[in-house]
């Protein structure tokens, strides 16, 4: 053994394992960077949960003036952009980022630096949009910054700005890894794993890349627009020049549609993998589950005007968002089915993942049938802007997608961490974050029906509005403690957890045939796939456990670490904080920036043993 | 048996035999189709719908922008004879012809300046009408789109000049090639539905 790794440490493309900040700073391993991300959007799960927190407290009692219409204004824009852009997306990519490299046989994804890259330009961007509150003028003109409100004329703070110039470093951070997500799953799987041969979690994962691909280039231009329209005087949202707010919506919900499959999509691919795992039984009706998802990501294309039915856009287009509105539940409801008969008939087992899972199953399915209701235009007249809206996205994107991501957490967290998560604290966990979900948002449909209006600072008396935001308030903070209750897990489950072996559930693809955590490499040889579920079948098993957990005669060379991604998106970050300034040439000085950490990062080799100099 | 071939060669093995480099590319110029595609339908919404002048059938040259249109195309077929120079290893031809595209990308820049130059002239600025708004972000954001192909070229240019761009990487000449001619695309689109259709 001793031998074997000093001779290992010998050629100069061995990766020496480095723990400290440095080593986190120039890191391109994408089992890392997916911790990073992990761990910076489920600290902002707790910062949008504290502003969910501030609102519900408000709203506890009528006339209440706990914090001012203002703040509150900022409260729920802010929490329902970060819980949007800082949670739901970056914790998704997370998963993303640790997982599919793994599932489909690969040592990283195709372009690693440009993976880091996308980290540091999201942290940036969060941060960007949440220094906000030092400067007293976080976003205030709710999650949707439906012009004209965002006007100049309306909102003459620099809280739209922050929103503005946030969000578009967001999106950039977003479309690069979009780009490296298809770029991997498309070219760098195993021999033998084909497409069809996929973990869902990849397949989903696919889709979704594909959407932001198309989608982020939307509200880019949106926001460009708005950007103009601010700092430039432009007129693009100026009603008096001729400008029509209207297109702000469309753009908005163009990009914001195919955003809420963005968020959901990941979900579905961690249950359609744990779910068969805890009913040892294949996924039933895998292609269709697949093609559903497909589907899916198109038909998410074609319905974005039923955020807009009380626009009043006329019969003819008003009719065709209400079809394909309620076409798109088809292949969501397959879904559904095909998960039910996965389970139908299975041995099942329940650990925390799998309550999770079969709860998403649950509470989605609630959120699909309110959907179903506003999908029809004369409905949706009356639900509009109401809290049964609210109650409706809570439940697809709470109980849908943060769910199925907690899911994925307590299902991956052994392969992640070489630890066993406490099954009991999950338990606690799971059944508080039930109980606390629900009665946080049920009793949202009766007080949107009765009345209540979004984005309203108080209501009266006389609504008798108050019992149900009294429940909803209670089980927020029921969420809330639950949610404490996972911090817990994880901090007891890192430092007493039982070690876990390689597959500790006995789950069937590729990543829980490495040791867990994976050596940063993955691969010592990479793998040959020639079925799907691979390790269900005992013989296939063995074959690709030689090429996984064999140690290698030499290891494989890995990418070198780099600093260059944390500049670069240091110099987007410096580039967009400058054009705060409002004087059009000083963003220029972070261009220039930006630039030089470019050129700094083409000249570097990726390869170490490329190098002609060896700069680490 | 192929495949346990490729599985030796493991660094240049990919599952669609193409270079990544090459479909990531791929995958971002469809994001940037949409990039535009957006931008050219705020356009095309916004027609006709400013309420003072200048409008567009007053000001836009169109003799003067189909040179500047011709000049671009022309960048194209240099860009495809500056990877076929490279491709045959011939330093000569890879720069005279990598020259010529950043040249004439360069004088498509410069009648873009003269242009925008002359409208604001014209009492044509950014906060005139929608007209102008719309016009001056589409063909300003194509316009750095182009800037910034002429960097990207000018960069391969120098390291060809220094002999540090051989046959071997041709995807670099090849990947640029791409950018070049979507972006060049994109301008017959433009140039299409903002001058010739008005």
């Amino acid at each position: 053994m001793s031998v074997a790794t000093e001779t290992l440490q010998a050629p100069p493309s061995v990766h020496v394992e480095d723990k400290g900040l440095w080593s986190w700073l120039t890191t391109v391993d994408h089992k890392r960077i997916g911790i990073l991300y992990f761990v910076t959007s489920f600290f902002f799960f707790f910062v949008g949960g504290f502003e969910a927190l501030l609102i519900r407290i408000q709203l506890m009692q009528p006339e209440s003036a706990f914090i001012s219409a203002e703040t509150y204004n900022q409260m729920f824009t802010m929490h329902g952009t970060t819980m949007i852009f800082l949670v739901a997306m970056p914790m998704a990519v997370a998963f993303f980022n640790y997982l599919v490299p793994l599932q489909i046989g690969a040592r990283d994804v195709a372009f690693p630096r440009l993976n880091a890259l996308s980290y540091w330009i999201f942290l940036f961007g969060a941060l960007y949009l949440n220094s906000s509150f030092f400067f007293g003028a976080a976003p205030n003109t709710s999650w949707v910054g439906y012009a004209n409100l965002t006007s100049l004329q309306y909102s003459p703070g620099r809280n739209v700005e922050f929103w503005v110039l946030g969000l578009s470093i967001l999106g950039v951070s977003s479309l690069l890894g979009g780009i490296n997500f298809i770029t991997t799953i498309i070219n760098l799987r195993a021999p033998g794993m084909k497409l069809m041969r996929m973990p869902l979690f990849t397949w989903m994962t696919l889709v979704t890349s594909f959407l932001l691909v198309t989608a982020i280039p939307v509200i880019a231009v949106a926001l460009i627009l708005l950007g103009f329209d601010r700092f430039f005087g432009a007129n693009f949202f100026e009603v008096t020049a001729g400008g029509d707010p209207i297109l702000w919506q469309h753009l908005f919900w163009l990009f914001g549609h195919p955003e809420v499959y963005i968020l959901i999509l990941p979900a579905f691919g961690i249950i359609s993998d744990v779910i068969p795992t805890f009913s040892r039984k294949p996924l039933f009706g895998y292609p269709v589950v697949v093609y559903a998802g497909i589907l899916i990501g198109f038909i998410g294309w074609g319905v974005w005007s039923h955020h807009m039915f009380t626009v009043g856009l006329g019969p003819i287009a008003d009719s065709f968002f209400v079809a394909s509105t309620m076409i798109i539940a088809i292949p969501t409801g397959i879904k559904i089915f095909n998960w039910l008969a996965t389970m139908w008939g299975g041995s099942l087992r329940f650990p925390t993942a799998m309550l999770f899972s079969v709860g998403v199953v649950a509470v989605f399915t609630v959120g699909g049938l309110s959907g179903i209701m506003h999908a029809s235009a004369p409905v949706d007249l009356q639900q509009h802007d109401s809290y049964f809206v609210v109650a409706h996205f809570h439940y697809v994107l709470v109980g849908g997608a943060i769910m199925g991501l907690f899911s994925g957490l307590y299902f991956w967290f052994p392969k992640v961490t070489g630890k066993l998560m406490n099954e009991t604290i999950g338990k606690w966990h799971f059944w508080t974050t039930f109980v606390g979900f629900n009665l946080t948002f049920f009793p949202m449909h009766f007080s949107g029906l009765f009345g209540m209006p979004r984005r309203t600072w108080t209501y009266q008396a006389e609504l008798n509005l108050e019992i149900w935001n009294l429940l909803s308030t209670v089980g927020a903070f029921i969420f809330g403690v639950a949610s404490l209750l996972l911090v817990w897990n994880i901090i007891h489950s890192l430092r007493k957890g039982e070690e876990s072996p390689p597959n500790p559930w006995e789950a069937s693809s590729l990543e829980w045939s490495l040791p867990s955590p994976p050596e940063h490499y993955n691969f010592p040889k990479l793998p040959e796939i020639r079925q799907r579920d691979p390790l269900w079948d005992e013989r296939e098993r063995q074959q690709i456990e030689t090429r996984t957990l064999e140690e290698p005669e030499e290891e494989p060379e890995m990418p070198s670490p780099s600093f260059w991604p944390f500049l670069v998106a240091l110099g987007v970050a410096l580039t967009w904080g400058l054009v705060m300034t409002g004087i059009w040439w000083v963003p220029l000085l972070g261009v220039a920036f930006t630039a030089f950490t470019v050129f700094g990062w083409a000249f570097q080799p990726a390869f170490r043993s490329n190098a002609h100099t060896g700069n680490a | 048996m192929a495949q346990a071939a490729a599985v030796a060669d493991e660094h240049h093995y990919t599952s669609t035999g193409l270079d990544s480099w090459k479909v990531g590319f791929w995958t971002f110029i469809g994001s940037e189709c949409l990039f535009f595609a957006t931008l050219i339908s705020t356009y095309m919404v916004y027609k006709g719908k400013s309420l003072v002048g200048p409008f567009p059938e007053e000001i836009l040259d169109i003799p003067l922008t189909t040179i500047s249109t011709f000049i671009l195309l022309m960048s194209s077929l240099a860009m495809v004879l500056a990877l076929d120079g490279i491709r045959r290893g011939s330093k000569k031809l890879t720069l005279v012809w990598l020259g010529a595209v950043i040249l004439l990308g360069t004088t498509f820049l410069g009648f873009q300046v003269y242009e925008f130059n002359h409208f604001v002239h014209e009492g044509l600025t950014l906060g005139t009408n929608v007209f102008a708004s719309s016009f001056y972000v589409l063909t300003g954001f194509h316009g750095a789109h182009v800037t910034v192909g002429v960097i990207w070229l000018l960069t391969l240019w120098i390291l060809a000049a220094r002999g540090r761009l051989a046959s071997g990487d041709s995807m670099k000449v090849e990947v640029a090639g791409l950018y070049w001619h979507f972006v060049d695309v994109v301008w017959i689109v433009i140039f299409t539905l903002v001058y010739l259709i008005q």
